[in-house]
């Protein structure tokens, strides 16, 4: 019943998506853009950035062909309507997000790239669709999403929920693919500025400089579609689209030393106006332990309150749609001081990290902890793990011990991988007693590759994306279960349905294997000693045994043959 | 086969000559290769260095006094912006180690990470500093947290870079690495690691241990033979090079004058001290246990030889800024360049291609004496098939004439192997010793015991030893000391040859018809104990601080007392390997010559 109530969670409940995107009546579509500031606790800075649109079409229903777009995306509705996919979630992400350090992200994401689509479940061919979506989406993102394949695409049972509208539960509509390979740069980032309505000439996004974005410790960008109810009734559909970035800057490099945090300071730049287009146009700043660590300046009169993973902020808001935020410079540059000392490891409720265990390149373990720092609680979480098909699991070696005892998960799903068809998926639910540590771990066996299946550098390692923990963490304080229109982005993306708990999300770390690799010089050596002989010696061999021997008549001297000549002039008997 | 037979005995001499002058001619330097990167990454790219600011080590001196080393590093890896972690290990040793002074060692290694922006945890580096009580290391402990505050403020890191300040040195790295690959081969109690980077790529392990260096000596030799990828070395001699820092190995600086005497006996110098070592199969340096990791690792060590020339320690931090940048471009591990060589120099290797044939021709001659045996005992056997059908009659008494020996042989190297330890609670109450000196004296003492059991075995034995019987006898003992040394060779070179070089030539000539008396002092005399003292001898005299027969008598028992510890604490394969394999052979053949 465990896993069905946390099922139940993570797929959403329309009434409230109703509620939260309840809209100005009259406009057909709408964008809302805004950036929230959090100094970390390790005196780094978080800024994290989200952009709305919302549609009120469907491009899914029968007979209707949608044409006009406005502030939606052309290239991305095309895209919704031709492989008539349902939700789609797909995050670039440089860096790996510190929990320790750095607590929980807004929207967290594994490092590399991630993307998991739901499809419309009239769709026949599910695996041909997502092969050629991939290579859509490969193009409109400038990424290698083209290397998603079979051999890296899994259907999780119970990790991976619709976050929009509708109930759906068939996993075998949805596909889950991550490349932790991936590296993210510019050429990643143009293409998703330019699916936002006012590119980067105005708004927040002048900020997203690439010179300074990639000068950070973190970085991640991300689009997520998904279909939300139009009104409070949910008679019709409309399509949201988020893009979200995050950032973290580093203390040391980015900021040298000093805990001293200025937008100009973060992005080049200072921000002069909204959008034209957003209807809303914020800046949040978590001044929840002001003013004894830090002071910000300008100050505002503007505080909201919003209970986030599981605790109560308090923010100020600078609203860019009115003219006195700017003040006489016209540009706003807000500024943060931080007095508080750092350095200490943060224990989050929920963390988990993941290694590889024992040497040599035959066999391995794989180790998944995963921390409950609850001092009372204890919680579910779903485990996922996708593991590439060359890493053959001994799944008779599973183990889960909490508190040196054995867990025994209440569900399992396991997947055998295929060699060169699949890869390995297991899903788990396991139970983390309060304050406790629990270890997963598998044995594996380390396959011998083809020689044409190696990678141009072999020698780098093999990579394993990251695990998935999926759970929902006792709450603190209250969550707040009712949405309001003036509720920020920030804390409306997962829906929350009880007040006791909230959703997160968290991934492990890649892990980087080191399969048997040959010495790749060897076969050439071999190819060509072998070749050499072949030449030299079959050849010879063949001449010898095939050919017929006939005996030479020596050649006549020269003199004797010039004689010859004259002689058959003559008509002389010739010589010999 | 004829030929074979005839000249049997010239052309195992000639083998062996011409394996020794082979091997001696490796370092002669036209005959050896230059050692150039081979790595692309680490190869053509320039890096630009800063230099670490001035050295923290007040506050290590001071921190020692109070005792409170680990909590001091924790607040001052902290203030530089890692992440601190520490782990807490303990081990019982098997028996008191004297050279070190440690039976119960309980200790803390305090590590932190740096991690690198917008990386994924997969990679990292390491760089170790030992740091124990009573040691003096605080100069590298200084170095080591002064790298890693230039390190922090530094944009272009791809891997994780991992900081090590380990307690109790070898001890401390081992358990620092047994947590972070979760195996426990040796049986050490630690604490698990909290934080990690991924899969380490490469380590480099400092020892400062006065504050004026004069020179840096780079120290390769891992646990049972093993080296690091030649590009290692040749990052740090290209670093020294573009610094100017007189860089050694062996603590032997390089020479070139190659065409004279002097510097060809210089270059045989170093490799012997290499062949020396690497036999030996100890871990030289911290570096030495990340080896069995495939982590490419070496120490750099400093020394202060008291010349005029000095280098200052932001010379030092240079140096490793260079080295750890060009790691830090590697994309794959290092594997371009050689696992298996041996240094005349830092600047000349000899591949195993080159070094190989000396040992093959060593071993060529156990093979050539098999086959002559072969030849000799398969030429009665057909005699008698055209007389009597004897032919199958000896066979039965034949095995057991061989078997006996073998077994009895290997049970004796088995208590070898157990009994010394085990045996040294009740050694120590009947004898007056101290516990190390038990474990030693017991092994010496079963080593000497063996050497009776010709006597035994005869006695166990009914029937009278036939000729037939020892050349059986004889035959399987070279197949199998040849096979054992092949396999040695394979994994440790230097082992395997100077085993060979001592062990050939009794076992090639080896039967009972010799002058008991005179052959059996010839064979003591080249037996593996003695073997261990022979290079202990020639070690001390190659390191320029020759000792006397009592001194180097010391130096004996302890070398087998480490070589005992090294087994139990770090997984050295060469005391069972001598123990189990080495001896038993051996004393086979110390069987053939007592054959009556």
């Amino acid at each position: 019943f465990r896993l069905s109530s946390l099922i139940g969670h993570i797929s959403t409940c329309p009434s409230l998506i109703g509620q939260c995107c309840q809209r100005h009546p009259g406009s057909v579509d709408e964008f809302q853009e805004e950036l929230v500031i959090r100094p970390l606790h390790s005196g780094d800075i978080y800024a994290s950035f989200q952009f709305r649109t919302l549609w009120d079409t469907d491009f899914l229903q029968e007979g209707q062909k949608v044409s006009h777009y406005r502030l939606f995306p052309k290239s991305l509705g095309q895209v919704l309507s031709k492989f008539s996919v349902r939700e789609l979630h797909i995050s670039f992400t440089q860096g790996f997000w510190r929990t320790m350090q750095w607590g929980q992200p807004f929207i967290p994401s594994p490092p590399g790239a991630e993307l998991w689509v739901w499809f419309h479940d009239t769709v026949s061919d599910v695996d041909g669709n997502w092969k050629e979506l991939t290579n859509v989406l490969s193009g409109i993102f400038c990424a290698s999403l083209n290397f998603i394949d079979l051999t890296n695409t899994v259907q999780p049972s119970a990790s991976f929920k619709p976050l929009g509208l509708g109930n759906a539960t068939d996993h075998r509509f949805l596909r889950y693919a991550t490349l932790p390979r991936e590296i993210v740069c510019t050429e990643n980032l143009t293409p998703w500025k330019k699916l936002l309505p006012c590119g980067s000439k105005a708004g927040l996004a002048v900020l997203l400089k690439s010179e300074k974005l990639f000068h950070s410790s973190f970085h991640s960008q991300a689009v997520h579609i998904r279909p939300v109810c139009q009104d409070e009734q949910c008679t019709s559909k409309a399509w949201e689209l988020r893009q979200t970035l995050n950032v973290v800057f580093d203390l040391y490099t980015a900021g040298q030393g000093k805990k001293e945090w200025s937008l100009f300071k973060m992005f080049s730049r200072t921000l002069t106006e909204a959008c034209p287009l957003a209807t809303s146009s914020k800046v949040y700043v978590d001044i929840t332990d002001n003013p004894e660590l830090f002071e910000l300046s300008p100050a505002t009169p503007l505080l909201s309150q919003a209970v986030v993973l599981g605790d109560r902020r308090t923010y100020s808001v600078f609203d860019l749609t009115r003219a006195e935020t700017f003040g006489q410079l016209r540009s706003l540059n807000l500024l943060l001081r931080w007095k508080g000392d750092g350095g200490e490891m943060l224990r989050p409720l929920l963390h988990a990290e993941r290694y590889v265990a024992g040497f040599g390149l035959q066999t391995g373990e794989i180790h998944t902890v995963i921390y409950n720092n609850h001092p009372y609680r204890a919680f579910p979480v779903l485990l996922m793990d996708s593991v590439p098909w060359y890493l053959q699991l001994y799944i008779h070696t599973l183990t889960v011990t909490s508190k040196s005892r054995d867990n025994k998960p209440s569900y399992i799903h396991y997947q055998p991988a295929k060699d060169r068809h699949r890869p390995h998926l297991l899903e788990m639910l396991i139970q983390l007693p309060p304050h406790s540590m629990t270890e997963v771990t598998v044995q594996f066996e380390r396959a011998l590759l083809k020689w044409t299946e190696y990678t141009p550098d072999p020698n780098h390692g093999f990579y394993v994306g990251s695990s998935v923990v999926s759970a929902l963490v006792p709450s603190m304080v209250a969550m707040n279960t009712n949405f309001t229109q003036d509720q920020p982005l920030f804390s409306s993306f997962v829906p929350v349905k009880e007040e006791s708990s909230y959703f997160v999300r968290v991934y492990t770390e890649p892990l980087l294997v080191n399969l048997p690799t040959p010495d790749f010089s060897m076969p050439y050596n071999v190819i060509c000693l072998t070749c050499t002989v072949v030449a030299v010696g079959y050849g010879s061999f063949y001449n010898l045994l095939t050919r017929t021997f006939q005996v030479d008549e020596p050649s006549l001297p020269l003199a004797k043959r010039l004689a010859n000549l004259i002689r058959r002039i003559r008509g002389v008997p010739l010589l010999t | 086969r004829g030929l074979l037979t005839r000249l049997n005995t010239p052309i195992c001499i000639v083998c062996y000559l011409a394996a020794i002058v082979w091997f001696m001619g490796l370092a002669f330097e036209p005959f050896t290769l230059r050692t150039d990167m081979s790595e692309n990454a680490m190869g053509s790219t320039m890096v630009l260095l800063r230099g670490a600011s001035a050295v923290p080590r007040q506050g290590v001196r001071s921190s020692q006094k109070t005792g409170a080393v680990s909590t001091w590093l924790v607040k001052a890896m902290q203030s530089r912006g890692l992440e601190v972690f520490t782990q807490s290990f303990s081990r019982k040793l098997p028996f008191p180690d004297e050279n070190k002074e440690r039976y119960m060692v309980r200790g803390t290694n305090v590590y932190g990470i740096l991690r690198a922006p917008r990386a994924p945890r997969t990679e990292a580096l390491v760089i170790s500093a030992p740091c124990s009580p009573g040691d003096s290391n605080n100069q590298a402990v200084g170095l080591l947290l002064a790298l890693a505050q230039y390190f922090r403020n530094q944009v272009y890191w791809a891997k994780d870079i991992i900081f090590l300040v380990n307690e109790h040195d070898l001890m401390g790295t081992q358990a620092w690495l047994e947590a972070y690959h979760h195996t426990n081969i040796t049986g050490m109690e630690y604490s698990p690691l909290q934080g990690r980077g991924g899969s380490i790529q490469a380590a480099l392990s400092l020892e400062l241990s006065s504050d004026v260096i004069t020179s840096l000596d780079l120290i390769l030799d891992g646990l049972n033979g093993q080296l690091p990828n030649l590009d290692l070395a040749n990052l740090f001699y290209a670093f020294c090079q573009k610094l100017g820092v007189l860089c050694t190995i062996q603590g032997k600086l390089q020479r070139n004058d190659w065409d004279t005497a002097e510097g060809y006996t210089h270059a045989a110098q170093t490799m012997m001290l290499m062949v020396l070592k690497q036999a030996c199969g100890r871990s030289w340096g911290d570096h030495g246990l990340f080896l069995r990791y495939h982590i490419e690792a070496a120490s750099v060590r400093g020394i202060n030889s008291f010349r005029h020339y000095k280098t200052d320690a932001a010379t030092i931090g240079r140096l490793l800024e260079g080295m750890v940048r060009k790691l830090n471009n590697l994309l794959e591990r290092l594997h371009q360049s050689y696992f298996f060589y041996l240094l005349p120099s830092l600047s000349r290797f000899v591949s195993i291609g080159c070094y190989m044939p000396a040992f093959g021709l060593l071993v060529v001659i156990l093979l050539l004496r098999a086959l002559d045996l072969w030849v000799h005992l398969g030429a009665p056997a057909l005699a008698a098939v055209e007389g009597v059908t004897e032919a199958q009659q000896p066979s039965g008494p034949a095995v057991l004439t061989v078997l006996t020996p073998v077994v009895i042989s290997h049970l004796t190297g088995v208590a070898l192997y157990l009994l010394p330890v085990h045996l040294q609670e009740m050694a120590v109450e009947h004898f007056p010793v101290s516990e190390t000196e038990a474990v030693v004296l017991t092994a010496v003492a079963i080593y000497t015991t063996g050497l009776a059991l010709p006597h035994n075995t005869q006695r166990l034995l009914s029937g009278e030893g036939t000729e037939q019987g020892w050349k059986v006898l004889k035959l399987t003992a070279l197949l199998y000391l040849a096979v054992l040394l092949g396999c040695t060779a394979l994994i440790n070179f230097s082992l395997g040859f100077v085993l060979a070089v001592t062990l050939v030539p009794i076992t090639a000539s080896m039967t009972p018809h010799m002058p008991k008396a005179l052959s059996a002092l010839v064979m003591v005399l080249l037996s593996p104990a003695f073997t261990i003292l022979y290079c202990v001898f020639i070690y001390q005299e190659l390191i320029e601080a020759p000792v006397s027969v009592s001194e180097g008598w010391m130096l004996f028992l302890s070398v087998i007392s480490q070589g005992i510890l090294d087994h139990a604490l770090y997984g050295s394969l060469v005391y069972p390997l001598l123990a189990l394999f080495i001896y038993p052979c051996w004393l086979m053949f110390w069987n053939i010559l007592f054959w009556s």
